[in-house]
């Protein structure tokens, strides 16, 4: 479908009937002559990702939308009928899965996102100025990031195998008893956060080194000049002009942790393991999917986590809006 | 190096003692900076290092952790796997998917973040940000009730478009800036000297947008490579890539640690070239946007 939408593409100069006739900017020689030619250009050059998008993106999403107000059970191609609100009601009043899952998104989300911004932040600092080695370090960020989370979930399960692991091995030296880690109920969601740290900390770094170079060196300066100590240096100067930076590494880290799956599912299994101990929103929506097949209910309930992500994103930019007036 | 290193100065009524102390303090604290990197490496590096080692250790020496990283490596586990057709064949499957959808999103992504970039449409771009934000499963439920009805499910055509669905909004996003950074008067002068728009956009703008493709590309790819959701559920026996062969290995064989570890190792194999050869571009491409608040 794409390609030959770009075939079009190609041709459309050509096949070009009479630019810009019709358009009094046309009077204008240098900029306004090729308005008219530019306008129908943009909306081709446009098409194919707007057709993509509305295809595989809006079409899929009005259908959950819809989904989610029927009784869709079962077989696929089962018939189903409108029920209201009710699949809303029900996951609102659930109690046993929806709202843990809830509380488990939130902590999960809140605790590493908090932990990766401010390690994250001492990090870029501590990075900022030039040195030898720099490279060598900048790859070394890019490892646990890009990194497929599978198979960084298969590593974590290695290293914090309770018998054979060398994290128990280790830990063991300094007197602290074996720790069940991934195989307890309480410890899976506080490890798989400090994996998630793990993996995610670097990202910050990088944005917020990015953010740093483009920084100007004058008012540092000036603040050192006037006697400002490191703290106060970065506290008053450096963090306020960072605070755009900032809000936007913020809004992107937090709408993927609240969204986190693979690393979850990979390691603990259908349902967030037996007690449904890291089953998060989308981890329970997956599964009320695939695995029991209730179509209508997980509809409702990605409504309602698609909703909460919209929610937290606006709530962020909002923080930002205040903060850099 | 010391005149790196952040300093403390303070107000001082002799000079020269105070200059001798912060020489000193610089000294000292270039010291504890080299260090501390040094640690933050580490504890990055180290896991992947370690699993990496586990792939070359017999099945006896990775479940006992006092054999470190200094054991005679064998490579038994990369034969068995790859003896396994199962393993191939999904690591085939990734390539595929990955280099397709990639290929095909940059052909619709590219042009439209030129018409974005070039054209001052904001808004429309913002419309990424949509992309972004949505659960990838709020998309899967109804894919997979639509293509299953339509017989689709397990076909290469469902997993390449469903993986378009995180590469296309991704090179959108990194080839808006790139476009906005490159400057107008090139293309108007090659439109004043007679080129058409189109011509301009493909003879002027996308030779020199060609650094920015690459990376967007290259990110695009590894994306594709790592995903896991779409194809545990859109892809069957045949086409399933290779996190969801994988995530089958761990629950089918939990105690081939040895095989499990060379299984991984393949998989990131790719990508730890990636950040080591594209480095300084990828580092470019994941923080594209980001400072523009």
């Amino acid at each position: 479908m794409s390609v030959t939408t770009s075939g079009t593409l190609g041709r459309a100069p050509v096949a070009d009937p009479a630019p810009a006739s019709r358009r009094p900017a046309g009077r204008r020689r240098r900029a306004g002559s090729f308005a008219g030619e530019n306008r129908r250009l943009k909306w081709l050059m446009l098409s194919p990702a707007l057709g993509f998008v509305g295809l595989l993106i809006v079409f899929p999403l009005v259908f959950t939308l819809n989904l989610s107000l029927t009784d869709a059970f079962g077989a696929v191609n089962a018939g189903s009928q409108h029920v209201g609100l009710l699949n809303f009601g029900d996951a609102l009043t659930d109690t046993r899965r929806f709202w843990p899952a809830v509380g488990r998104t939130v902590g999960f989300t809140v605790g590493a996102v908090v932990l990766e911004t401010v390690l994250g932040l001492a990090l870029a600092v501590l990075l900022r100025r030039p040195f030898r080695g720099m490279r060598v370090v900048r790859t070394v960020l890019m490892v646990p990031l890009l990194a497929t989370p599978v198979a960084v979930g298969i590593l974590w399960l290695l290293i914090l195998d309770p018998t054979n692991g060398i994290a128990n091995h280790l830990l063991g030296y300094l007197g602290v008893p074996p720790q069940e880690f991934l195989g307890s109920v309480r410890q899976s969601l506080p490890v798989l956060m400090l994996i998630d740290v793990w993996q995610w900390t670097p990202m910050m770094t990088l944005l917020f080194l990015a953010g740093l170079s483009t920084l100007p060196e004058e008012p540092e300066e000036a603040a050192r000049v006037d006697g400002a100590g490191v703290w106060q240096r970065f506290w008053f100067v450096i963090l306020p002009m960072l605070a755009p930076t900032l809000i936007t590494a913020l809004v992107l880290r937090a709408v993927d942790a609240l969204k986190t799956f693979d690393i979850l599912y990979a390691t603990k299994g259908p349902g967030g393991g037996s007690d449904f101990e890291v089953e998060t929103l989308n981890v329970y929506a997956y599964g009320l999917t695939f695995d029991y097949q209730e179509y209508g209910l997980a509809a409702a309930v990605l409504v309602l986590f698609t909703i909460f992500i919209v929610g937290v994103v606006a709530l962020l930019r909002r923080g930002s809006g205040k903060e850099s007036a | 190096m010391s005149a790196t290193a952040p300093a403390t100065y303070r107000a001082s009524s002799s000079p020269r003692p105070q200059a001798l102390r912060t020489d000193r303090r610089l000294t000292a604290w270039s010291w504890v900076r080299a260090a501390l990197i040094v640690v933050v490496c580490l504890v990055l590096a180290l896991p992947v290092v370690w699993m990496i080692a586990a792939a070359f250790k017999t099945n006896v020496q990775v479940t006992d952790p006092s054999v470190g990283l200094f054991f005679t490596p064998t490579l038994e586990n990369f034969g068995n796997v790859l003896a396994d057709g199962e393993i191939v064949r999904s690591l085939g499957n990734s390539a595929l998917v990955g280099v397709v959808s990639t290929v095909l999103s940059a052909l619709v992504a590219v042009p439209a973040a030129w018409a974005v970039g070039r054209f001052r449409m904001r808004r429309t771009g913002s419309l990424v940000l949509v992309a972004r934000i949505v659960p990838a499963v709020s998309l899967l439920v109804p894919w997979y009730y639509i293509f299953a009805q339509l017989g689709l499910v397990g076909s290469y055509t469902v997993l390449v478009l469903s993986h378009m669905f995180v590469s296309v909004p991704l090179i959108l996003w990194i080839m808006i800036g790139f476009f906005e950074g490159l400057p107008i008067e090139l293309e108007e002068a090659a439109r004043t000297d007679g080129l058409s728009a189109f011509g301009a956009f493909r003879h002027i703008a996308l030779p020199l947008a060609a650094p920015g493709t690459a990376t967007a590309c290259v990110l695009a790819f590894i994306f594709s490579w790592n995903n896991f959701m779409f194809a545990l559920i859109l892809a069957d026996e045949t086409t399933k890539t290779m996190p969801v062969a994988l995530y089958n290995f761990i629950s089918y064989a939990s105690t081939d640690w040895g095989g499990l570890m060379a299984a991984s190792t393949l998989m990131i194999v790719p990508v730890l070239l990636a950040a080591v050869f594209g480095q300084k571009f990828l580092v470019a491409g994941l923080t594209a946007g980001a400072t523009k608040g």
